[in-house]
C-alpha cells in the first residue's frame, strides 16, 4: 500500500504527535500538519479540525514543505502549526514583524534530523514509479527503502539517505525548534556542518561577466510562475506584491529576461534581514533556477555586516530597522577611491 | 541598443538638501564636470530604495551614484543612517549577480561642498569609463522574446534542447527540426539586430 510508507523504524513519533494534537483541538479553529500526498515520497499539508482528521497525521523525512507559509493568509484565526526547526524561525520572524499574535498560535515543534530533496533522488531514478518508501534509521546515517515496479513484480532497493538530506539540512544549525508550545519528541543536537558559503565561493571565483552570463542562463528559464513568491513565508504581501502592482510600475508583464531578473533581485532585497533560508523558493521553482543563492549573499553580507541571523529571536531588532551613529563594519564611502 | 556616443549613462540620486545643493555650487562656481551623469532629485537619500538601483542596472545604467548628507548632517535627522546601511548591503550584494561592484557607490556632499562633488562625480566617471558599459541583455531578450513567442521555441533553454537530442521519437524529431530552423532565422535576426 502506497499509504502505509509513513511507518518508521526510528522512535516514529506521529502517535505522540496525534495525542498532543488531539488534546489542543478544542481551543483551535484547526491544525496544520504534514499528511501522506499523491505518492509514497511526497508530503501534503493537511488541516486537522477534529479527531477523525487525527489519522491523517503522519511525520518523517518526506515531510519538506514550510507551514509555516500558510499562516499569513490564515490571519485571525487561532491556529495550530506542525514545524520543524527551521520552520520554526519563519514562525519567529512572522511573530516578530507582528504578522501573527503569539496567542493565537500553537505551535507543535518537531526536532528534525533532516529532510529529503526529491531533486537529489530524482537525478538517480524515476521517482513517480516508487510504489512504497519507508526509512529506516536516522535520516543522517540510515536508509531509504523503496519499492519499485520491475517487469510484472516489485523490488525492493535501498538507498543511504544521508546523501538525498536537502543541503539546507546539510548546514542545519538549528533542528530543534526555537519557539513552540509542545516540543514532540526528545530535542536533536545539531549535526550540520558550519555554513562556509562554498555556494557562493564558487560563483565568486567566476569573472563578473561570467557570473552575469550564468545569471543570463538560470534566469532565461524562469517562467514567472512566482511559485518562489508563493512558497516564501515571508512575503506576505500577496495580491499588492510590488511585482503585480501597476502603480508603481515596477515590472511589466513582458516575459523578459530583465523583467524576470529584476523580480528575482527584488525577492531578495525584501527579504534583506528577515529570509532565514527555509529554502522554500527554491525547492519550489519548476525551473531549478538556484535562487537561494541570493538570498544567501544577502544573508552572509548582513552577518558580516550587522552579525545578524533572522528568525533566531523574537525580541531582535533587524538591522535595517535601525542603525549606529558610527557604524562599526561600514567604512565610509568615497574616501576609498 | 546604440552606444551612445562617448557618453556613459550614470543615474545619480542626489538628496534635495546637501547633495542637490553641492552639484548645484559645483555648477555655480562653473567646475568643468563630466557629462554622462543623469541626476534625479530626492527628498532624502533614505528615499533611495535599493531597488532604484537595481532598476537602473538591470536597465542597463552602466553606473549608479546616490548622494546625500553626511552622517549627522540629515535634514530629517537619520534618513542617510539607514540608508548607509540599506546602501552598504546593497553594494554588497550586486557583485553576485554579475554586477561589478564599481559600478554602484554611495557618498555624502554636502551643500557647500562645490569642489568635493566634482571630484566624486569625475572619479566615478572614469571609473565607469574604465570598467566600461554594462552587459546588455535588455533590448535583445525583449525581441528574443518576442520572437520565442511567435516561433513556440525557446532559445533561452539550451538544456531543454540537449535533453531532447538524446531521446525522442520521430514525432519530436520532426519537432526539433523545425525548430531548429526557426532557430536559425532567430540567429540571423540576431546579427541583423546587433549589427545595426
Amino acid at each position: 500500500m502506497a499509504s502505509d510508507s509513513s511507518a518508521n523504524a526510528s522512535p516514529d513519533r506521529t502517535p505522540e504527535l496525534r495525542a498532543k494534537i488531539a488534546a489542543e483541538l478544542e481551543g483551535v479553529d484547526f491544525v496544520l500538519g504534514y499528511g501522506r500526498g499523491f505518492d509514497p515520497l511526497h508530503a501534503t499539508p493537511v488541516t486537522v479540525r477534529s479527531e477523525k482528521d487525527l489519522g491523517r497525521l503522519i511525520f518523517d523525512p518526506t515531510c519538506v514543505q514550510n507551514l509555516a507559509t500558510s499562516l499569513y493568509g490564515l490571519r485571525g484565526k487561532r491556529l495550530g502549526v506542525v514545524v520543524k526547526g527551521c520552520d520554526s524561525r519563519s514562525v519567529i520572524q512572522l511573530l516578530q514583524e507582528r504578522l501573527w499574535e503569539r496567542e493565537n498560535l500553537v505551535i507543535f515543534g518537531l526536532p528534525c534530523e533532516g529532510v529529503i530533496d526529491l531533486a537529489k533522488l530524482r537525478a538517480s531514478m524515476d521517482v513517480a514509479s516508487v510504489k512504497a518508501a519507508s526509512f529506516i534509521g536516522s535520516p543522517r546515517n540510515g536508509l531509504l527503502r523503496l519499492t519499485l515496479p520491475e517487469g510484472g513484480r516489485e523490488v525492493v532497493i535501498e538507498k543511504e539517505s544521508a546523501g538525498l538530506l536537502a543541503d539546507k539540512c546539510l548546514r542545519c544549525q538549528y533542528p530543534n525548534p526555537l519557539v513552540s508550545d509542545h516540543v514532540i519528541g526528545p530535542e536533536t543536537l545539531p549535526q550540520g556542518a558550519q555554513d562556509t558559503y562554498a555556494d557562493l565561493a564558487a560563483l565568486e571565483k567566476l569573472s563578473t561577466q561570467e557570473r552575469f552570463d550564468f545569471w543570463k542562463r538560470q534566469m532565461g528559464r524562469c517562467i514567472r510562475c512566482y511559485a518562489c513568491r508563493n512558497a516564501c513565508p515571508l512575503c506576505v504581501c500577496k495580491h499588492v506584491c510590488l511585482a503585480d502592482s501597476r502603480e508603481p510600475h515596477w515590472l511589466s508583464a513582458e516575459a523578459t529576461l530583465q523583467e524576470k531578473w529584476l523580480f528575482q533581485v527584488m525577492h531578495a532585497l525584501h527579504l534583506a534581514g528577515r529570509c532565514t533560508e527555509c529554502g522554500e523558493c527554491q525547492r519550489s521553482c519548476p525551473m531549478g533556477i538556484p535562487i537561494l543563492l541570493l538570498k544567501r549573499m544577502m544573508n552572509r553580507e548582513l552577518k558580516e555586516l550587522f552579525n545578524y541571523q533572522a528568525g533566531v529571536s523574537l525580541e531582535a531588532i533587524p538591522p535595517l530597522h535601525t542603525f549606529l551613529m558610527e557604524e562599526d563594519r561600514i567604512k565610509d564611502r568615497g574616501l576609498l577611491w | 541598443m546604440p552606444d551612445m556616443g562617448r557618453d556613459y549613462r550614470i543615474i545619480g540620486f542626489l538628496c534635495n538638501w546637501c547633495s542637490y545643493g553641492g552639484a548645484d555650487a559645483a555648477g555655480v562656481a562653473r567646475f568643468s564636470q563630466p557629462t554622462d551623469l543623469r541626476i534625479i532629485r530626492v527628498p532624502c537619500s533614505g528615499r533611495v530604495d535599493p531597488m532604484f538601483v537595481a532598476k537602473a542596472l538591470l536597465s542597463g545604467a552602466d553606473g549608479v551614484l546616490v548622494s546625500g548628507c553626511h552622517p549627522r548632517d540629515c535634514h530629517y535627522t537619520e534618513g542617510n543612517l539607514y540608508a548607509r546601511r540599506r546602501l552598504e548591503l546593497l553594494r554588497r550584494f550586486l557583485p553576485i549577480i554579475g554586477i561589478d561592484e564599481g559600478r554602484f557607490e554611495y557618498v555624502w556632499v554636502s551643500a557647500s561642498e562645490g569642489s568635493r562633488w566634482r571630484d566624486m562625480v569625475t572619479k566615478f566617471t572614469d571609473k565607469i569609463h574604465a570598467l566600461g558599459p554594462i552587459p546588455r541583455m535588455a533590448e535583445t531578450a525583449r525581441t528574443l522574446c518576442a520572437l520565442e513567442g511567435m516561433l513556440g521555441v525557446s532559445s533561452a533553454q539550451p538544456d531543454m534542447w540537449h535533453a531532447d537530442e538524446t531521446g525522442g521519437d520521430l514525432h519530436r524529431a520532426a519537432g526539433r527540426n523545425a525548430q531548429r530552423d526557426a532557430l536559425l532565422h532567430l540567429d540571423d535576426y540576431k546579427e541583423v539586430m546587433d549589427g545595426e
